[in-house]
């Protein structure tokens, strides 16, 4: 095992908000019935929740947002993935499921700052004033595939790791000082 | 002569002096100015020179409407085309010009064709452009190019920034004049979420200008206070410099806000584009002037009677020191009495309308300004600036009845409501006797997502002028406004080929005339024959009087004879706010693998495959792309090749009914595929053709590791969940696009095993982990799966590591690698050395119309299973023609590489009279290894044809003979890929 | 651009979150049918103007392929439900012989 690098190994870009690339995060893409009541029962056990439709259940270092009916998104420290995955596969292994680690699939970002949400509604269809809370919007960012969430100071948002170069981008043009509404 | 006023101008901040550039000349203004009235300022009347006859073109307008003064705006990389004067802010150190004149504005030669205007009347282009077919190239397109367009191409990159927003709303209001500000606060007091749009930067539109009372108080305090109503409400987003652009379907608007252009370089974006989308849509967008039809209407000088108002009022700007009015409404008698009021002469007001009364033209009387009933004008008098009018009776044939000397006109033919954005998504029109104007039809109008009606009109652009009607609601019944197209009514050719309607474009009325006598009877061919209303303004000015003229010339009423098309945007738009954010580095999504920032820094010359940057091969010491692909070729045949293979597909497939799912997805048996193993395996769609290729691995009893192409991962990733959730929906099956999560790198050739055995962490012998297996474990302290599999005939080992350790793992194979030849290999490399062994590759050997027999794959192609995707489309006579053309390989007999794509022909042509062909190449390539070209291809009845000769034409004419061979060319036996 | 609703995570999808999958509830016709059945499967598709059944993957969402009942002249959209659907569901049904009286009906 040597360090793992996040994919654009923690770039940051100071705007009208703060853009920081953050990672590496450990992911799983967890696919069951949601419904299941192993599945409740792990999660509860970290300590979480069967997350409602479009909605994130964080506890900690430990969040579990829901993807689509049928898949959720898990998200541990990065050192915790293989035991996470572990717990999991032991817990769930009388139904049908499949989890995998998908820490490195992904990249993740911060954007910060009470204007963080203009970069979002500059860069996806999404009617940000009607996100719910602890709702996660699975969208797109200009031309990719993104998921986001609001926490804390502004939002964290989720690409795919090979276009993590594209999504910096969109997100340093979108906070240029002086492009704030 | 136009001047600036020395008191007035409720615009304009005489305290601050801007200095900005005409053609070369310096020349000042004020803040608050538009280029337009700067230029009135400075007596800049001329500012442009008219399409096809180069005439002298002034400004007419005040708004978005202009035909005439579009300019070249700003230079260098800040250079623009086509930006109109009257909607351009004046900020010190402007720049701009007059486009479309040679060699100089004053005194341009394209002006000649004004003289042979007779030979180039409606449909000029299309009836002497036509033969000889041969002159298009060379002569008739060149002219047409030349004098075609109006501005320049900017030729430097852009300068500036430009960004798009999404914005959402209940209620979104388009124009900010008391109708919109009225909707506003109504809309904003109910608790709705509201957007408001104005396009110039200021509030309160024509009542402003026209000094109207509202609700009691002055135009002008009732907008400050509704602004400041507005303001303090969380659930309203006031935007001004922002045009509603276009209205589309199910209440989506694009608008466009001017947030820089009239402050360069302040760092802020130039234009951002607002993506809306609203649920309800209020448009408030006013009314345009028409202009009226009477020979000399295009002279300088001659304006609309509301913009000659707005000059006057907003700007302290004099068009000129006597100005002719000429109308047939009341509306332009503001115009006199204002330009009265600012000590200006009006020597006469003609008024086209028999009988004047009411309570302007009272006014005016009162002014003591002499009004004429029933009189029209029948020439202007002037060159490139009016010196004076004819006057005859509008019910005449234009005898002059006197002279009257003036340097301005104003004229005023009504109002046409702005319907466009009404029309944009299908809101249909009604045409008004009352108004002689169309005016939207409540009855049917654009429809929204739920079948409900999706747009409201409401003010002017809706017919109702009068700001207490406005506010009341009421329709309102102002005096009738009778249709005058052409002035006089009964005006000889004469006059009517010296009536324009269309001022950028050149049409006149007699070309509307000609084309109706030619049998032109509907508006939409006549506008494409004449050109009326197809320049940038698209015909705001023109198309209500080319209609009126059209109806008139074919003997109907206007709405039989229906209007044009409302087409997005209202106003142009420019290319770099549509595109927004997507430019330079942002222009698309590049996709990098974990190792992309090793191979710049170690001479990758790159290729896009999808998004992805791959490199095609490596230059070291100066090589030519072509030497380093056939040192990678040769090294990695000799020595050691290192693949950068993270792009590959890489779908997990798990559950109790993966096995049988992925036997109806590939055409080959993969349930049976004992675990650790590792095969081939192909996927065609349901018409029988190939969709994509690659090795599936069994990683336990109920997962399976498919393998895509570089390009196919998301297909066939979507194309799986297809089937999954829309066909065999009950069947227990998970699906995880993993192709992100690992590095791939394929470490090729004879010393593949020593690099591994030297880095250690797992047995890699040929006992422990033979072809076509798998296995788990550590190489270097790195986590790997090692995949036994070889797409280049050679000792391969394809390692997959988790993405972020990717760059690392390379990093050390390549250092490490260094005592046995190690050396990265690209895509051209990665193409020659599996053409060399005669593997296909999707894409090349596959077009969409290539079955697996095809290709000599029936190997992979199941005959046993009852059913997978594509069986049933095989099975179609078609396919099953032994005719049809089948893959072989091609040496040619001279060792040269056939043209990528050559046609094999054959005797005797088609039915068309071409050639017939018998085959064509698919791959083709220099081999290092065998010294000579090599190429796969499909041949008609190609394997049964081995040994035989076939010819290749090539573009240059000649040909190359090449022998039908088999498309091994390399290690037939495969014992070096076994070793 | 139109909007329609995920039925399976809720959003009032944008045009550009979602791909089109064309028609909807086609039956597949595999090994064993005749020319005519695989012919119809393959290319013989309903081009209405007015009421049609389509298919639309929320792509940049959820992932998932649903179903929308939609005028193609109008653009209205009467409803959208789960691709695990066999035939439209009776209450859209009945609710676009409503709205469409004229409508000769599914199938």
């Amino acid at each position: 095992m040597h360090d793992p690098i996040s994919a654009l190994n923690g770039q940051s870009f100071d705007g009208f908000a703060k853009i920081t690339e953050i990672g590496p995060l450990g992911m799983i893409s967890l696919r069951c019935d949601l419904g299941e009541k192993p599945l409740a029962a792990v999660l509860k056990k970290m300590g979480l929740s069967v997350p409602a439709p479009r909605r994130i259940v964080q506890a900690g270092a430990l969040s579990v947002g829901w993807m689509s009916h049928d898949e959720l998104l898990v998200i541990v420290p990065y050192a915790d993935v293989q035991s996470t995955l572990e717990t999991l596969r032991n817990a769930l292994a009388k139904m049908h499921f499949l989890a995998v680690d998908v820490s490195d699939a992904r990249a993740a970002f911060r954007v910060e700052g009470d204007k963080a949400d203009q970069i979002l509604a500059k860069l996806c269809p999404v009617d940000l004033a009607a996100l719910a809370p602890g709702e996660l919007r699975r969208t797109r960012a200009a031309q990719v595939a993104a998921a986001f969430w609001a926490d804390g100071d502004g939002f964290t948002l989720v690409s795919f790791r090979s276009v993590a170069g594209y999504v910096m981008g969109l997100l340093t043009h979108s906070a240029q000082p002086g492009s704030e509404i | 002569m136009s001047t600036r006023l020395q008191s007035g101008g409720r615009l304009i901040d005489r305290s601050t002096r801007a200095e900005f550039m005409f053609n070369g000349k310096r020349l000042s203004g004020h803040s608050g100015d538009t280029l337009a009235s700067a230029l009135l300022a400075n007596d800049q009347m001329l500012v442009g020179r008219s399409f096809k006859y180069h005439r002298p073109r002034g400004i007419v307008a005040a708004g978005p409407e202009e035909p005439n003064a579009l300019l070249h705006m700003g230079q260098g990389d800040r250079f623009e085309p086509n930006q109109r004067a009257t909607t351009t802010e004046l900020f010190a150190g402007l720049i701009s010009s007059s486009q479309n004149h040679w060699p100089s504005l004053e005194y341009d030669v394209g002006v000649v064709n004004n003289y042979i205007s007779r030979f180039l009347p409606a449909g000029f282009y299309y009836k002497t452009f036509i033969h000889p077919r041969a002159a298009w190239l060379h002569f008739f397109e060149p002219i047409i190019r030349k004098s075609a367009g109006l501005g320049r191409a900017p030729t430097e990159m852009d300068a500036d920034r430009y960004e798009h927003i999404y914005g959402f709303c209940d209620v979104l209001i388009i124009g900010g004049g008391i109708a919109g500000l009225q909707a506003a606060l109504t809309a904003g007091q109910s608790g709705q979420r509201v957007i408001l749009l104005e396009q110039t930067p200021h509030w309160g539109g024509r009542a402003v200008v026209d000094g109207d009372e509202v609700e009691g108080e002055s135009a002008e305090d009732w907008v400050k206070s509704a602004l400041d109503a507005l303001k303090t409400m969380k659930n309203v987003t006031l935007r001004n410099r922002c045009m509603g652009a276009g209205v589309y379907d199910h209440g989506y608007v694009l608008a466009n806000e001017r947030v820089a252009d009239h402050t360069p370089g302040d760092g802020r974006p130039k234009q951002r584009l607002w993506r809306i989308r609203a649920g309800h849509i209020i448009t408030a967008t006013g009314a345009i002037e028409r202009p009226l039809s009477f020979a000399g209407n295009d002279i300088p000088g001659v304006m609309l009677a509301a913009s000659v108002r707005d000059y006057v009022v907003n700007y302290a700007v004099s068009p000129g020191d006597r100005t002719v009015v000429v109308t047939n409404n009341d509306d332009a008698y503001r115009t006199a009495i204002a330009l009265v009021q600012a000590g200006l002469s009006v020597p006469v007001i003609l008024d086209a309308r028999p009988d004047v009364t009411g309570d302007l033209p009272a006014r005016a009387r009162a002014l003591g300004i002499r009004v004429e009933a029933g009189r029209a004008i029948a020439s202007v008098k002037g060159g490139k600036r009016v010196t004076g009018v004819q006057v005859c009776l509008q019910a005449g044939e234009g005898a002059v009845m006197e002279e009257i000397a003036c340097d301005a006109v104003a004229m005023s033919g009504g109002w046409s409501p702005v319907v466009h954005l009404w029309s944009h998504c299908g809101g249909k029109l009604t045409w008004s006797d009352h108004l002689s104007a169309f005016v939207p039809d409540a009855a049917r109008p654009p429809l929204n997502h739920d079948g409900s009606a999706m747009v409201t009109v409401v003010g002017a652009a809706n017919g109702i002028y009068r700001a207490a009607d406005i506010i009341a609601g009421t329709a309102g019944d102002g005096p009738k406004v009778p249709p005058i197209w052409v002035m006089p009514q009964g005006a000889p050719i004469q006059l009517r080929s010296k009536m324009w309607l269309d001022y950028q474009n050149d049409v006149k009325v007699s070309d509307v005339q000609l084309a109706a006598q030619e049998g032109y009877e509907s508006v939409e061919h006549t506008k494409r024959y004449t050109t009326l209303g197809m320049a940038t303004d698209q015909g705001k000015l023109s198309n209500i009087n080319g209609l009126g003229v059209l109806s008139q010339a074919l003997g109907a009423e206007i709405p039989q004879v229906g209007t044009t098309t409302f087409r997005p945007p209202y106003t142009p738009v420019t290319i770099g706010a549509l595109a927004g954010e997507a430019r330079g580095d942002i222009f698309q999504p590049l996709r990098r693998t974990p190792m992309h920032d090793w191979h710049d820094k170690n001479g990758a010359y790159w290729e896009p495959v999808g998004h992805w940057r791959r490199a095609y091969c490596y230059t070291r010491n100066g090589e030519t792309h072509e030497q380093a692909v056939q040192r990678e070729v040769n090294n990695t045949r000799e020595n050691l090749g290192l693949l950068d293979a993270s792009t590959l597909g890489k779908i997990i497939v798990k559950g109790p009914d993966a096995g049988r799912f992925l036997d109806l997805l590939y055409t080959g048996v993969m349930s049976t595929l004992p675990i650790g193993k590792c095969r081939y395996g192909l996927m065609c769609n349901e018409q029988g053709f190939l969709s994509d290729d690659g090795v599936v691995a069994r990683i336990d009893a109920d997962t399976w590791l498919c393998h895509t192409t570089s390009g196919g991962a998301d297909r066939i990733h979507g194309w799986m969940e297809d089937w999954l959730q829309c066909e065999w929906w009950d069947w227990k099956v998970y699906t995880a696009n993993v192709t992100e999560q690992y590095a791939q790198v394929a470490v090729v050739g004879p010393n593949a095993r020593k690099l591994l055995e030297k880095i250690g962490g797992m047995d890699v012998s040929k006992d422990a982990l033979p072809f076509m297996q798998w296995a788990d474990g550590t190489l270097g302290g790195f986590p790997v799966r090692v995949y036994r599999i070889s797409f280049s005939g050679e000792l391969s080992y394809e390692i997959a590591i988790p993405a972020s350790q990717g760059a690392a793992f390379w990093a050390m194979l390549n250092t490490a690698g260094a005592e046995f030849g190690a050396m990265p290999y690209g895509t051209e490399c990665l193409h020659v050395l599996r053409a060399e062994k005669g593997f296909i590759m999707i894409g090349d050997e596959t077009d969409g119309t290539v079955t697996p027999l095809d290709l000599g794959l029936s190997w992979a192609v199941s005959k046993k299973k009852e059913d997978f995707l594509g069986k049933r489309g095989m099975e179609r006579t078609y396919l099953a023609n032994p005719d049809r053309w089948q893959l072989v390989g091609l040496e040619t007999l001279d060792g040269s590489v056939i043209p990528d794509g050559a046609y094999a022909v054959a005797d005797g042509r088609n039915d068309n009279g071409q050639r017939n062909t018998e085959g064509r190449v698919t791959s083709t390539y220099y081999s290092p290894t065998l010294k000579r070209g090599i190429a796969m291809g499909l041949i008609k009845h190609g394997p049964q044809r081995m040994g035989q000769t076939v010819t290749f034409h090539k573009i240059d004419g000649s040909t190359v003979a090449a022998k039908i061979v088999d498309q091994v060319f390399f290690d037939k036996a495969g014992e070096k890929g076994n070793a | 651009m139109l909007t329609l609703q995920c039925p399976y995570c809720g959003v009032q999808a944008d045009e550009t979150e979602l791909a089109p999958g064309y028609e909807a509830h086609l039956k597949r016709y595999g090994p064993g049918s005749s020319p005519e059945e695989f012919e119809s499967y393959m290319f013989a598709r309903k081009n209405p103007k007015g009421v049609h059944f389509e298919r639309w993957r929320h792509a940049y969402g959820c992932g998932k392929w649903f179903l929308a009942a939609r005028d193609t002249n109008t653009l209205e959209v009467f409803g959208t439900y789960p691709a695990q659907s066999s035939a439209p569901p009776a209450d859209l049904v009945a609710k676009i012989k409503l709205k469409r009286p004229e409508w000769e009906g599914y199938k």
